[in-house]
């Protein structure tokens, strides 16, 4: 069984993120940018189901797929060091401004070459927030989706996962080639161990441009846009307010700031 | 311009975002409401989705079409764009109507724009990214603006109509994809996390008994939110989780009771109106977005403020 996860390389959860004012894009420059920590657990279960089902030996591997700039390649060597296999960076200056109907134009082009049984997503990327990915793949590549799995299952050519939103948690099934999307529920990821920090060295990272996927720059990047940003202004930060420590009538004054916000 | 709203419901009662989506579509001028569900959810609907000002009700009706999620309405959603002449689709920020949007976007080549929180009558959305420390106009260039619009964004505003239901059968292409169980959510007598104009969470501090959480919830009329240090230990239902991978809530209040208010919790929450905070330990990160902090044990303050506010209240 060969699997491929999607990941991303994001800026830092904690970092300070802003848009630039000409490209009106997400700064990349200044910020440190990690593997997306939701791709993780997308990982995580790609590296389990191996395990569950004969590990290496059984002819199972996982294959780290990422679109993004050059430096995506740390992202990609963090999977890696985590166990997956190998990885493959579609990397190209014109991909820059691309936005969800490129990237999964992109990804989409890469799995149809990869050709694997299992496809797997994490649920959003922390920076752009969309959650479309996965849907968007499943429409391009006519494949079954399972999304927001809290738990996944392989076996023989099926695959069954529990999903789980605000609606419920439904119980679902289809048969590879499948692509499932996970929830940060689903498993504890992994830290990379010295051992994997050291083989991840010499695994190989393709890397692609369009020329080679035979896309042509005018459909992807900011080129070829489906949607663009007008104008953006920063707020400003919220600034903490008044903070009073209880010593014994704590709840009292919350209920008069409350009283005197109309609020309760 | 003809603006297209999906309206989102459960066994033909509508949610209250199908009230906000129609109150933002109508300054476009002329709406149509579409409803996706099987034989007769349109009819169940229709004076509700009256009471909002539609111009026209198409029900897409068919009795597999929720064996999937979200393919089976994308296929007879976008059929329905592409004959229409559809310019505009407004669709909910949740979980099924964002994977709805992204195929639909796909599958009539158009742009899409997720989480505004507020669209005008040429289509510009506007969204707050960040946690709220920006604020975006964007446009969709190509094909149908497809807009995901997050709950509570607006008040809906009733305006009465009197359109018959045009029930249409579509053609569906079944997936691969087979439910074999469903365990809906079990809803409690309190308002959708999303919905509700109060907030209040627990969260690690809570040690896992909420009672104190949601004897003020009560009171105010909030919702229960959790952080995920809760759900994960099995306090409260996933569905309650507000943050990054939980739900985005912007209440008038969201009241954090023994939160931390780490970046994929304050993610979730930050761009409520008013936040405030009960949390023992001065130096809690919560405190840095706080309109009112209680640096305090929330098992002493939360019970002494819910009675001085039930007192007050009288
Ligand atoms: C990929 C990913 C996604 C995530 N998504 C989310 C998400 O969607 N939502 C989310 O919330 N988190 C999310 N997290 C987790 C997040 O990083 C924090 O771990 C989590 O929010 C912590 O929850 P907490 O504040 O309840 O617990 P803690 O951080 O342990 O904080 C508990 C707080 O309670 C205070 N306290 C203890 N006892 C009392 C008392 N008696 N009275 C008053 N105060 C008390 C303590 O001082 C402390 O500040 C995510 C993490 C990752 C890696
Ligand atoms: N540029 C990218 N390269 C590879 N995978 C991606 C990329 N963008 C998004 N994904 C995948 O799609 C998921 C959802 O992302 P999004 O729709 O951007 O919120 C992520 O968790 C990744 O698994």
């Amino acid at each position: 069984m060969k699997i491929a996860v999607c990941v991303k390389q994001v800026p830092d959860s904690w970092a300070e993120k802003k848009l630039n004012a000409s490209t009106k894009l997400i700064d990349r420059e200044g910020v440190d940018a990690v593997l997306n920590d939701l791709d993780e657990y997308a990982i995580e279960a790609a590296l389990q189901i191996v395990e569950a089902n004969g590990g290496a030996e059984a002819g199972h591997s996982v294959t780290l797929i990422s679109m993004g700039p050059e430096r995506a390649t740390e992202a990609l060597r963090k999977g890696l060091s985590m166990g997956a296999d190998d990885a493959i960076l579609i990397s190209d200056a014109a991909l820059a401004g691309s936005d969800a109907l490129a990237t999964s134009l992109i990804l989409a082009k890469v799995i149809e070459r990869v050709k694997p049984d299992l496809i797997l997503c994490g649920t959003e990327s922390t920076d752009a927030r969309m959650s479309v990915i996965p849907s968007m793949l499943s429409e391009r590549l006519e494949l079954p989706q399972l999304s927001f799995a809290g738990e996944v299952n392989v076996s023989a050519d099926q695959v069954s996962i529990k999903r789980v939103t605000d609606e419920g948690v439904d119980s679902m099934s289809a048969p590879m080639p499948v692509i499932v999307s996970v929830i940060e529920k689903i498993n504890e990821p992994r830290y990379p161990s010295f051992k994997g920090i050291m083989a991840a060295k010499k695994k190989s990272i393709e890397v692609l441009s369009l020329a080679d996927l035979g896309v042509s720059a005018a459909e992807v990047g900011g080129a070829g846009a489906w949607s663009l940003v007008n104008d953006f202004n920063e707020q400003a930060a919220r600034s903490a307010g008044v903070k009073v420590v209880d010593e014994g009538a704590g709840g009292n004054a919350l209920s008069e700031f409350l009283a005197e916000k109309r609020l309760a | 311009m003809s603006t297209f709203v999906f309206i989102d419901h459960i066994d033909g009662v509508i949610t209250k975002t199908a009230g906000e989506l129609l109150t933002i579509a109508r300054r476009a001028g002329e709406v149509t409401a579409v409803i996706v569900g099987i034989p007769g959810d349109g009819a169940k609907a229709a004076a509700a989705i009256n009471s909002f000002g539609a111009n026209k009700i198409i029900a897409i009706e068919d009795s597999t079409i929720n064996d999937h999620p979200s393919a089976l309405a994308a296929q007879a959603l976008a059929d329905l764009l592409l004959e229409k002449g559809a310019t505009t689709l407004l669709i909910p920020s949740t979980a099924r109507g964002k994977e709805i949007a992204a195929r639909v976007a796909v599958r009539t080549n158009s742009g899409i724009i997720t989480d505004a929180v507020d669209v005008t009558a040429d289509s510009t959305a506007t969204q707050s990214i960040f946690g709220g420390s920006a604020v975006v106009h964007s446009k969709v260039s190509k094909g149908i603006a497809i807009i995901t619009v997050r709950p509570n964004s607006v008040e809906p505003e009733s305006q009465p109509s009197t359109c018959e239901v045009e029930v249409i059968s579509p053609k569906l292409n079944p997936t691969k994809v087979v439910i074999s169980n469903r365990e809906p959510a079990k809803k409690g007598g309190r308002p959708e996390l999303t919905e509700a104009a109060i907030v209040v969470s627990g969260g690690r501090g809570t040690n896992g008994d909420f009672a104190p959480v949601e004897a003020l919830a009560d009171l105010l009329g909030a919702a229960v939110g959790a952080s995920r240090a809760a759900t994960d230990a099995g306090w409260y239902p996933h569905s309650h989780q507000v943050g990054q991978t939980g739900k985005t809530v912007s209440p008038s209040l969201y009241i954090a009771c023994g939160i931390s208010g780490a970046i994929q919790h304050r993610a979730g929450m930050q761009t409520s109106k008013v936040i405030v905070a009960i949390n023992k330990d001065p130096e809690a990160p919560i405190f840095e977005v706080t309109d009112f902090g209680v640096v305090g044990d929330l098992f002493a303050v939360l019970p002494q403020a819910t009675s001085a506010i039930a007192a007050r209240k009288g």
